[in-house]
């Protein structure tokens, strides 16, 4: 048992990231921390990625003559270039997130998601009272 | 065969996308003239393909002259080209939809619109053709970032349904890109073509499973199958109409499609469908969400609503078409993609063409439409039948085939369900119909006022309903030429 978590604390640390990030996404009311609990998430997916390039011992992934051509002696390059571009893919959604939550506290004045769906439920198509909920939340 | 036709296809709409922008500086309605002449040659270039492909063998494009499994290739084979025609058409129906209907911004704001509608457009066809496991989970999340900022158009409310969506689309993607580094890292390779024969030795394997459930998990949040679908009925029906008619016609689709993809052509034949329960599962939820959305669609009082729910029934339809996976279930589960497309694209831009005459979302507010607008009104019967499955429409044909597959399968119960919700289906849209062809109006005066709406609505209407015929008429062709050899291909 303790070698097992010993060999794979990587895989219980990303678990327990997701874990931590779903729960908070499903318990949290405000929208803000539900956006952290999807970052954490999608952190966490990143994470088992990298950790699924490492080598032991291996070198950057550049070949060097004096380490030779093997392909074992180098840390595996891909998943970096997957996650460099996951990120970024990332960064847009986070960016798009926020820019509804300006839109979402502006409209109606809060971002508590309890609040907001009683306000959905009122039909708040036609806009709501920006100004005078600013003050809310 | 070597191609550049399937880096094209997205490549089109993307510089499409920047032309748009820029032009839109200069002149603002230009963007979306810019964005018609982009899907128009889209879609020849789509159709071509599907034409030269079912001559002459599927086409590829290794990028950068890297073939797999090394590079990323981009394939067009007749799966995917039959889904980038329909993405081609539907995208140019939406195009030249009017902006202030369409998607209730005054067209000197199209430079917002237009590069975001083709961004999406462009993201689709990079599913559609994309022969890379990585490079679909990119093409699905541009095409969800598009989405989420199109959805929030529809105003305040709209941006509360397009978080929600956000929060639960990133997450079905990361569990997609999860399941996807599962197969990297026991496969070594992500090309579709590539990942299959290394995972032959891999079937035993748990991590191959648990790859396989964190795929369909993922996907299965983009295509919204029961009980994944919380995000659809909102989105959909706060978002402006030609919006809500391009995620119900054909962006939830390609989720479908790169399910079927995934399930029955990247995997090794016969390890989804015979050792793991993953279709069964399918076909149980599909089911489900069938019935969950058809009750739902009953329940409610304003029409874009409605149309939403009855598009999480219909998402149910092709879900246990991909389930049964038998010959006849998923020539099924494809024609009603297309079929389901044409429906509620013209449904949904029928209530774009109500809500600017008559002003009106409820459904109470659709009566005595029909003297008013009888043209909008009578290719909205036409969908309406076509979606309760009477023939000689496109709906009868695709449940006819889904029906037999499930008795192919010998499943009586999927069977009676699929039949059974077509009297779910015609309850909810005979009290519709009965409104807007046999009672007077509401309030008499103001209907004076309404009429037919532009002629830039008429015309895709119509267009999509005489579709909706034709697919019912004609399904032998598609059936015979594309869809016959596809499936047969899939099912190896």
């Amino acid at each position: 048992m303790f070698e097992l978590i010993a060999d794979r604390y990587v895989y219980l640390f990303v678990v327990g990231l997701l874990s931590l990030g779903l729960f908070a996404m499903l318990t949290e009311r405000h929208l803000v921390k539900k956006l952290v609990g999807l970052v954490l998430f999608q952190t966490a997916v990143f994470l088992f990625f990298i950790e699924g390039s490492v080598r032991v011992d291996g070198d950057v992934p550049v070949i060097d003559p004096a380490v030779g051509p093997d392909p074992d002696a180098y840390v595996n390059p891909l998943p970096h270039l997957l996650i460099l571009t996951a990120l970024v893919v990332g960064v847009a959604v986070i960016g798009v997130a926020l820019a509804l939550i300006v839109v979402i506290r502006r409209a109606f004045g809060t971002l508590d998601d309890a609040a907001l769906s009683l306000r959905d439920a009122e039909d708040g198509a036609s806009g709501g009272d920006g100004a005078s909920g600013g003050a809310g939340a | 065969m070597n191609s550049a036709i399937p880096a094209l296809l997205p490549m089109v709409p993307f510089t499409g996308a920047v032309v748009a922008t820029v032009a839109a500086l200069f002149r603002p309605r230009a963007a979306q003239w810019v964005a018609a002449a982009t899907m128009a040659l889209a879609t020849v270039l789509a159709s071509w393909g599907l034409l030269r492909v079912l001559d002459h063998g599927e086409l590829r494009h290794a990028m950068g002259g890297w073939a797999q499994p090394l590079g990323i290739e981009y394939v067009l084979d007749p799966l995917s080209g039959f889904v980038a025609v329909l993405i081609g058409v539907i995208g140019l129906l939406v195009v030249v939809y009017p902006t202030v209907t369409g998607f209730g911004v005054e067209p000197e704001r199209g430079v917002v619109v237009y590069p975001l509608v083709l961004l999406l457009l462009g993201a689709l066809f990079g599913v559609a053709v994309t022969g890379d496991l990585f490079n679909l989970f990119v093409s699905l999340e541009i095409y969800s970032i598009a989405s989420y900022a199109l959805i929030a158009l529809g105003g305040p409310a709209a941006a509360v349904a397009s978080y929600r969506y956000l929060l639960i689309g990133t997450m079905g993607s990361s569990l997609y890109l999860l399941g996807v580094g599962f197969v990297y890292f026991t496969t070594g390779s992500l090309g579709m073509d590539s990942v299959g024969p290394a995972l032959e030795q891999l079937t035993d394997s748990p991590t191959t499973a648990a790859a396989v459930a964190l795929i369909v998990i993922g996907l299965g949040t983009k295509m919204a199958i029961f009980p994944l679908h919380v995000w659809l009925p909102d989105a959909h029906s706060h978002a402006p109409p030609a919006v809500a008619a391009l995620l119900a016609a054909v962006q939830v689709k390609v989720a479908a499609y790169a399910l079927i993809r995934i399930l029955l052509d990247v995997f090794p034949t016969g390890y989804v469908t015979d050792q793991l329960p993953v279709m069964t599962m399918l076909t149980w939820f599909g089911a489900a969400g069938i019935v969950v959305g058809s009750v739902m669609a009953i329940r409610q009082d304003d029409v874009k609503r409605m149309l939403a729910h009855s598009t999480v029934a219909q998402l149910g339809y092709i879900a246990v078409g991909i389930g049964l996976g038998t010959r006849m279930a998923l020539i099924g589960a494809l024609l009603h993609v297309v079929n389901h497309a044409a429906m509620k694209a013209c449904m949904f831009f029928v209530a774009g063409g109500v809500l600017e005459q008559a002003r009106t979302k409820k459904i109470a507010g659709y009566a005595g439409l029909g003297q008013r607008m009888p043209i909008t009104m009578a290719a909205f019967t036409v969908a309406a039948i076509s979606m309760v499955g009477l023939p000689p429409t496109a709906g009868f044909v695709s449940k006819w085939y889904l029906v037999s597959g499930a008795v192919e399968a010998d499943r009586w119960v999927i069977g009676l369900v699929v039949v059974g919700a077509s009297v779910l289906t015609l309850l909810y849209f005979l009290r519709v119909l009965e409104l807007v062809w046999f009672r007077p109006p509401v309030d008499a005066e103001a209907a004076e006022q309404v009429g037919e709406p532009a002629t830039a609505v008429v015309i895709p209407v119509v267009a999509l309903a005489v579709a909706v015929l034709a697919l019912g008429v004609g399904n032998v062709v598609i059936v015979e030429q594309i869809l016959e050899p596809v499936v047969a291909a899939l099912l190896g």
